[in-house]
């Protein structure tokens, strides 16, 4: 709904561009420490029929494609279907999806070297694989009906499923031609439609496929795994980072009903039952002391003044801990002019998704090692399965289901809430299916935060009010630091946004440094990872400049975005303006703020018409314009535009993880606010019209409402944000 | 020890202690697995039934305060309900993991106030916390169901 694509030809001259990803989340180089042979030989037994590991075609005709990526909202499910059925030409009402296996052999992200989704790249690293892998079927089945039909091949069409000669004027299902389309070799290269041909792509006929399972309670989740015998676990986990189980007594816990074990796992004291129930009303009557010796003192007021106090140079800094550059062109110290000043404090976050972490597995077994789970990163579970259950990656099977959410949570190097329930169901043994489920407080306190992070910043302007030097300092921990992928240099996903972002490349003088302190902790990208912090920044930075200046908003950016030459951010800001009626005056009590931003290789400008209610922000409409790529389904880029509106406006409004002494204050959603219905905005998505290839659409829409709703907020107050969230519980 | 509980029109016996959430007596003995944990203490909505046709959280309320209680979940509303054609059609779930309870507390709106204003919409539903962010397609299936039903 809501989803219009722009058909003014006069906005399609945004220039071509190779696909940036952000943040890669894993690499082929998380292949260290596991050989390529041990992680593909024993998965390749993956049963890969005669029209290759992504599609299945049915003797009625019926198309079924393999999603190798997880569907946790976003929605890739219908969107790689759909690449498949335009390129075959099928019968979209007639094309169904399923869950492809863990096997980093057939099914890697292109982009990451290893099988799983994040970086928004499901979409852009499937492209033209599946358009491949589509057309080579087609390709398939013009060609056993040309040696059936005994007809030049080039003059046979396909439509909807149903493969034609019109000059013999004979035609037939796929179903009818499979046994023929089945012993042709499938063309290496196979001949792909230019744009100009698709039918489906682009078109509001790409719906989900999963609406009605998730409408009737029949989607199956993690959470709702039923197998003969199955055991439900929980665990009693530290009450602070970094603390270990010193003794437990299970006296009184296995006096509970249904209580089967209690267990020590590295992590904490599980209590195994019959039902969650038994297994929870188990853990309370457990007894458990903790050895807290190494456990994290600090909490996250003092860690946010440690931090503020390091970017002002203040205090001395820990061992080893050094600024690194990200930035750097001419002098950006010194120099004459007004100067503006200020810092910016964003505070941990937890992901919150509506399903707990959860996970089933089978250890021990004649079956072998199995997981039935959400698993965002088939290849990471694989790996941190093996090396506790003491098998070979590849070996570990795994039936990904639908997540209740991820945002970014159920990929991380250590597979924590995998590995946890793999150590349980080590202990429990036999192939006894263990199911682990974490209580809302469980995954609140587990940690794997969006980092607390500081900026600070100081602007020299030139006597136009523009930028002549820009100095730019970030604290912040580093996601990858310690991982298999640990970067040599800076990890970008600390600073991108800000890293590369048209603001410095047109201002003279840049001087950007990060600094990435270690703590116990654990952080975890969020989704749209560095700009959750960084595209607040720069463009509140940007607005309040603007204003200094004595000039429009949008006028000031477009000046900027010249001088850079982006010009795919002048094209979104200018269809956002002229969408939302920018120049024309808003409707009484209400301001307008405007903000752009690119993450993950798109492009997000977005308007937000906000009224202040009783001293709070109500964001009423939101206008918003995107540059994908080329749009595969316009219904879900507006629904990733929607929801992902809404995660960043949580955020920007209540989101605020606290941390006292190393212990999570905030364990569920009474003390942990997030936004409601009656807060949600109504969010207009306008898609920019664009041959280039799909860019990322599950994150860009996220950090984006942030500073426009603190630019209105500045329109209507004179006062800026330099703190989130803006209301504070 | 033995439950009897009427759910979804059936009457059904479970082996559950009196003070089991009704939530994991759907879940865990009666194989009704549409209504979600979310939350465990009535903050999320995502395990939203009927008790006589008013929404309640399953996950705060114990076995032992139902009987003689007409419960109602998603399982229990047949799949082609007005309002779950409305989400169908507007394709309103993402991860969907909290849309059984959307629906439910939609669907005793609906039974209440068959022409809901937008104030209306915000109170019956503020209630269910959806982190994809799906609420203003929550709304306007709503809207949607409620006019189909007029219709």
């Amino acid at each position: 709904m809501n989803a219009h694509v722009d058909t003014d030809a006069a906005r399609t001259g945004a220039t071509r561009r190779e696909l940036v990803v952000g943040t890669a989340l894993v690499s082929g180089a998380l292949l260290v420490g596991c050989s390529p042979a041990d992680l593909l030989a024993a998965g390749a037994k993956t049963e890969v029929g005669a029209f290759g590991p992504f599609i299945r075609i049915a003797a009625d005709g019926a198309v079924t494609v393999f999603n190798k990526h997880i569907e946790f909202g976003q929605g890739t499910h219908a969107g790689l279907a759909a690449i498949v059925a335009e390129e075959l030409d099928a019968d979209w009402s007639r094309v169904s999806v399923e869950q492809a296996p863990a096997n980093a052999k057939l099914y890697a992200n292109t982009l990451m070297g290893v099988q799983g989704t994040g970086g928004s790249t499901a979409i852009p690293n499937s492209w033209m694989q599946l358009r491949k892998a589509g057309a080579a079927a087609r390709a398939m089945f013009t060609g056993a009906a040309a040696a059936a039909w005994k007809v030049p091949e080039a003059e046979i069409t396909v439509k909807d499923g149903v493969v034609s000669h019109a000059a013999s004027g004979k035609s037939a299902g796929f179903g009818e031609l499979l046994q023929g389309a089945s012993t042709i070799t499938p063309p290496a290269e196979p001949k792909l439609k230019s744009h100009a041909d698709f039918t489906l792509i682009g078109t509001d006929r790409v719906r989900r496929k999963d609406s009605r399972a998730k409408s009737t309670g029949e989607a199956r989740y993690t959470q709702d795994v039923k197998m003969e015998g199955l055991l439900t676990a929980v665990v009693a986990h530290a009450p602070r980072f970094g603390a270990k189980v010193s003794g437990f007594d299970d006296a009184e816990a296995r006096k509970v009903s249904g209580v089967v074990d209690v267990i020590q796992i590295p992590t904490g004291v599980a209590v195994v039952a019959r039902s969650t129930w038994a297994a929870l009303q188990g853990r309370n009557a457990l007894k458990v002391t903790w050895d807290e010796s190494k456990a994290e003192p600090l909490g996250s007021a003092e860690i946010e003044a440690k931090y503020a106090g390091w970017a002002a140079g203040k205090g001395a800094l820990p061992e080893k801990l050094k600024w690194e550059t990200f930035e750097t062109r001419g002098d950006a110290s010194g120099g004459e002019g007004e100067v503006f000043e200020a810092t910016y404090d964003f505070p941990f976050l937890a992901h919150a998704t509506m399903e707990p972490m959860n996970c089933v597995a089978q250890v021990g077994g004649k079956g072998g090692v199995k997981l039935t789970v959400a698993s965002q990163s088939p290849t990471l579970d694989q790996m941190n399965t093996a090396r506790i259950a003491m098998t070979l990656p590849g070996s570990v099977q795994i039936e990904n289901l639908f997540a209740g959410g991820s945002f970014g949570r159920r990929a991380n190097f250590q597979s924590d809430f995998v590995a946890e329930c793999v150590h349980i169901a080590k202990k429990v043994g036999k192939g006894t299916p263990v199911k682990l489920v974490w209580t809302r407080e469980d995954d609140m306190a587990a940690g794997y935060f969006r980092p607390l992070t500081h900026h600070r910043l100081r602007v020299r302007l030139d006597k136009d009010g523009f930028p002549a030097a820009w100095t730019h300092r970030v604290v912040t921990q580093s996601l990858m630091k310690g991982s298999p992928m640990a970067p040599k240099g800076i990890d970008s996903s600390t600073v991108e946004g800000a890293m590369g972002s048209p603001y410095f490349k047109a201002t003279p003088a840049v001087d950007g440094q990060v600094l990435m302190p270690e703590l116990g902790v654990p952080v975890l990208w969020w989704r749209s990872v560095g700009a959750t912090h960084t595209a607040f920044v720069m463009e509140h930075t940007i607005d309040q400049l603007a204003r200094k200046a004595g000039k429009d908003p949008v006028a000031y950016r477009l000046a900027l975005f010249e001088k850079a030459g982006a010009s795919r951010h002048i094209a979104v800001l200018k269809l956002a303006a002229e969408k939302s009626g920018w120049d024309k005056p808003a409707p009484a009590g209400v301001t307008r703020g405007v903000a752009v931003h690119e993450s993950f290789g798109s492009v997000v400008a977005q308007v937000a018409e906000v009224r202040i209610v009783d001293g709070v922000p109500k964001v009423g409409r939101v206008v918003s314009a995107i540059d994908c790529g080329t749009a595969i389904s316009p219904d879900q880029i507006a629904a990733q535009v929607e929801g992902g509106t809404c995660y960043g406006l949580s955020a920007t409004l209540h989101d605020e993880m606290i941390i006292k002494a190393g212990a999570v204050e905030r364990r569920n959603f009474d003390a942990y606010p997030v936004l409601r219905n009656s807060e949600a905005p109504t969010v207009e998505t306008y898609i920019l019209p664009s041959t280039n290839p799909p860019s990322g659409v599950g994150e860009p829409g996220t950090p984006v409402i942030g500073p426009a709703v603190a630019n209105a907020v500045l329109a209507a107050t004179g006062k800026a944000t330099f703190r989130l969230p803006m209301i504070r519980a | 020890m033995a439950t009897s509980l009427e759910i979804n029109g059936r009457t059904v016996q479970v082996e559950a202690a009196p003070d089991t959430p009704l939530l994991w007596v759907l879940r865990d003995e009666a194989g009704l697995t549409g209504s979600k944990y979310g939350c465990g203490v009535g903050q999320c909505g995502a395990c939203t039934v009927l008790a006589d046709g008013a929404p309640v959280r399953s996950c705060s309320l114990p076995v032992s305060a139902l009987a003689g209680v007409k419960i109602t979940t998603i399982e229990g509303l047949g799949g082609t309900h007005p309002v779950q054609e409305a989400w169908v059609k507007l394709d309103v779930p993402q991860c969907g993991y909290c849309q059984s309870g959307q629906i439910m507390s939609a669907v005793a709106l609906l039974a209440g106030n068959a022409n809901p204003s937008d104030a209306d919409i915000d109170a019956a539903m503020d209630g269910n916390i959806c982190r994809c962010g799906a609420y203003q397609r929550i709304r306007a299936a709503i809207r949607e169901a409620a006019a189909q039903s007029r219709a």
